[in-house]
């Protein structure tokens, strides 16, 4: 029986979920007897054709070259999960949303004719239908690999939707709003990383998006009659890593 | 055959961090054009950080780069503390080094075993490896992962830590937690030291360079995060002159800025050779013993033999985090305290891949106003595609294929991390 074939893809990106592939230390080498790693640039010389049975893609889109290339990525592939905040939500690139993109070129580049990107940065689903969304800036390795075997078995991911806040609570963590002040969208937040923030004594900054219907307008205001953050600083809270991930996007600009 | 052009063109090159291509061009036997070309897409990291919180710059800079944000995070809190005229010392500084040394073990152990020892035994990658030399690649996979193992027991995860602050760090750890790392740290050790043998023995070809070496230099230590800028010419001067001494060109035919010194244009070389060239005598001397004892000198100009160096450097992280560990005391308070005021701070640290350096001017109010940051590849951008114009034409005589393998590991001696995109901008590929 052939093995199925696994093809990983980037677009605007730092490189780090697709990094999380090769941070399996321990399960890498018995995964690739499961699965025919056909497509990974980053580790591989040998390409093997598609199409492919899973593509993981990273990043988001960010230039025009980037928006017919996902087209063709969806072509090549039976079943299409992003990873990553870049891929779910357009990552922090995504913050030239809110400002004039060509006003960076000229910051960064001294001859901005020579740049060839889109106004905006957005998520791999703007573009084509996928078929999961693996959340995190960036991924948890261990559901990255609980999403290839649920593949692997024909079931559905077991990836929890609620909120850092029970991460914080079956970790034994004491609330870092309710004991320290300190602000927290743990309340607010897609749960996956560990709720590893408030276990260092810092509030949760929302890397892994939103939350099934998240009450971000509850939350900002309790921290803000509570004294516990500036407007300034509610508004770069729900305005970084997740920035147009719509329940943050729409959060962050009542406090422009 | 000598009565034509070839065209050699790689157009996604593999095991490298990021999406870069190669262009060679041969015209009658005589190599005429070199091109390292990088499509990443810009991510304008410069502009975007423009009216954030100066306390945001560690987390944000580390989405540069997956491989290694501990570089970012260091070059950032640095550079914040520069402006603040903000002294972090003792233990705090300590566990800034050991935090840095489980990101060189890490990163440079992906690179060793997954990226750079396929091309000199001849496998596309390590999992294909794997199959005949099972028993290395699962040492790498392991010492990799003690790398990962210091990250996030001190950073709270390998990827983009979340423990670092201006300042210090959110949470220190407890001597108790510490100590979970040294039986692991000490397996580490040893098979640091079974890589030095391994990578020493591989076939390198005979190829050197008169290279300029740039890195930091500490007084006393092998230099993670402090020291002057020097280079092997006699370059000495501080972070803060970093623009003075070096510039970027955004020229039309090339795919990236370059890095050059201003004084004569050259191009220069950071990253494990350069570190190793310019602090050899600071490392302990039974290391210094090691590396001789493989064949190392106290300079090598061999960028093929770049992983024997990386070897080394794993060793002694290895060695050092055991050394912070065994001294470690917890510190009164996680963190120093900060008083906002504006300013410009300046710092470099040595990031795996080399020099990687920030400036940032913040306002009274602590908000960023402008900042620059140079990673290390668009540093080494310009070498390496000098590297290809000398090392290319030794091998013209060979087929394509060959050609083709040999100049991609020639580019893979650098360790490339395209996804250090900040300065990179995307060219449209010249198909001819």
């Amino acid at each position: 029986m052939t093995k199925p074939k696994l093809a990983v893809w980037k677009f605007a990106s730092c490189d780090g979920c697709q990094l999380s592939l090769l941070d399996c230390e321990d399960e890498l080498l018995s995964l690739a007897g499961e699965i025919d790693i056909a497509n990974f640039r980053e580790a591989s010389r040998a390409v093997v054709e598609g199409p492919y049975d899973l593509s993981l893609v990273e990043g988001s889109i960010t230039t025009p070259h980037d928006r017919e290339r996902i087209v063709e990525v969806r072509a090549q592939s039976k079943y299409l999960v992003t990873i990553g905040a870049c891929a779910t939500a357009g990552g922090i690139q995504a913050l030239r949303n809110f400002k004039d993109v060509k006003d960076f070129i000229s910051i960064v580049y001294a001859h901005p004719e020579y740049i060839d990107t889109l106004e905006t940065s957005t998520p791999i689903a703007a573009h084509v239908h996928v078929d999961y969304e693996l959340h995190g800036c960036p991924i948890n390795k261990k559901q990255l690999l609980e999403v290839i075997n649920s593949f692997l078995h024909k079931r559905k991911p077991d990836i929890p939707s609620y909120s850092v806040c029970i991460e914080c609570k079956r970790r034994g963590t004491p609330c870092v709003t309710v004991s320290h002040g300190i602000a927290c969208l743990g309340p607010v937040t897609h749960a996956g990383c560990g709720a590893i923030c408030p276990a260092y004594n810092r509030g949760c900054y929302g890397c892994y998006g939103p939350k099934e219907t998240p009450n971000t307008e509850s939350l900002a205001r309790w921290l803000r009659g509570n004294e516990m953050i500036s407007e300034e600083d509610m508004l770069r809270l729900f305005r970084t890593f997740n920035a147009d991930a719509p329940a943050f996007k729409k959060e962050s600009e009542r406090h422009e | 055959m000598s009565e034509k052009t070839r065209t050699i063109k790689v157009d996604y090159l593999a095991r490298v961090e990021g999406e870069g291509a190669m262009h060679l061009k041969i015209d009658n036997g005589k190599l005429t054009d070199v091109k390292l070309k990088i499509f990443e897409p810009p991510r304008f990291f410069e502009g975007l950080l423009r009216d954030r919180a100066y306390t945001e710059a560690p987390d944000i800079t580390a989405r540069i780069c997956g491989i290694c944000p501990v570089a970012y995070q260091m070059s950032a809190v640095h550079a914040m503390e520069n402006a603040l005229g903000l002294k972090v010392e003792g233990q705090l500084r300590a566990l800034r080094r050991l935090l840095y040394c489980g990101e060189w073990i890490s990163s440079h152990t992906l690179h060793i075993y997954m990226l750079h020892a396929p091309d000199f035994l001849g496998y596309p990658s390590a999992v294909h490896m794997a199959k005949d030399h099972g028993a290395a690649v699962e040492r790498g996979l392991q010492l990799k992962k003690v790398g990962g193992e210091i990250m996030t027991l001190l950073g709270g995860r390998e990827i983009h830590p979340i423990n670092v602050r201006v300042g210090g760090f959110y949470r220190v750890p407890t001597k108790k937690e510490l100590q979970t790392l040294v039986s692991p740290l000490k397996k580490a050790r040893d098979a640091a030291m079974e890589t030095v043998r391994w990578v020493s023995g591989f076939d390198f070809p005979d190829f050197t360079q008169d290279y300029i070496f740039v890195a930091l230099q500490h007084p006393q230590e092998y230099p993670f995060n402090e020291g002057r800028l020097v280079s092997s010419h006699g370059l000495d001067i501080a972070a803060a002159q970093y623009e003075d001494y070096f510039e970027e060109q955004h020229v039309e035919h090339s795919t990236a800025l370059h890095c050059v010194l201003k004084d004569g244009k050259k191009a220069y070389h950071v990253g494990p050779m350069a570190r190793y060239a310019l602090n050899f005598d600071r490392l302990p001397q039974h290391i210094q013993d090691t590396a001789k004892g493989v064949g190392l000198g106290k300079v090598c100009r061999n960028p093929f033999k770049s992983i024997a160096v990386r070897s080394i450097e794993v060793l002694y992280a290895c060695e050092e985090a055991l050394r912070i560990i065994e001294d470690y005391e917890v510190p009164e308070a996680p963190f120093v305290e900060a008083a906002v005021k504006a300013g410009t701070g300046y710092a470099a640290t040595e990031a795996p891949r080399g020099l990687l350096y920030h400036r940032y001017k913040i306002s009274d109010k602590g908000e960023i106003e402008d900042a620059n940051i140079v990673p290390p590849t668009s540093q080494n951008q310009k070498m390496i595609e000098d590297d290809l114009w000398q090392f290319v034409p030794q091998y013209i005589d060979l087929p394509d294929d060959k050609l083709q393998w040999h100049a991609e590991q020639a580019i893979r001696n650098y360790d490339p991390c395209i996804s250090c995109s900040a300065h990179f901008l995307k060219l449209t590929v010249d198909r001819t």
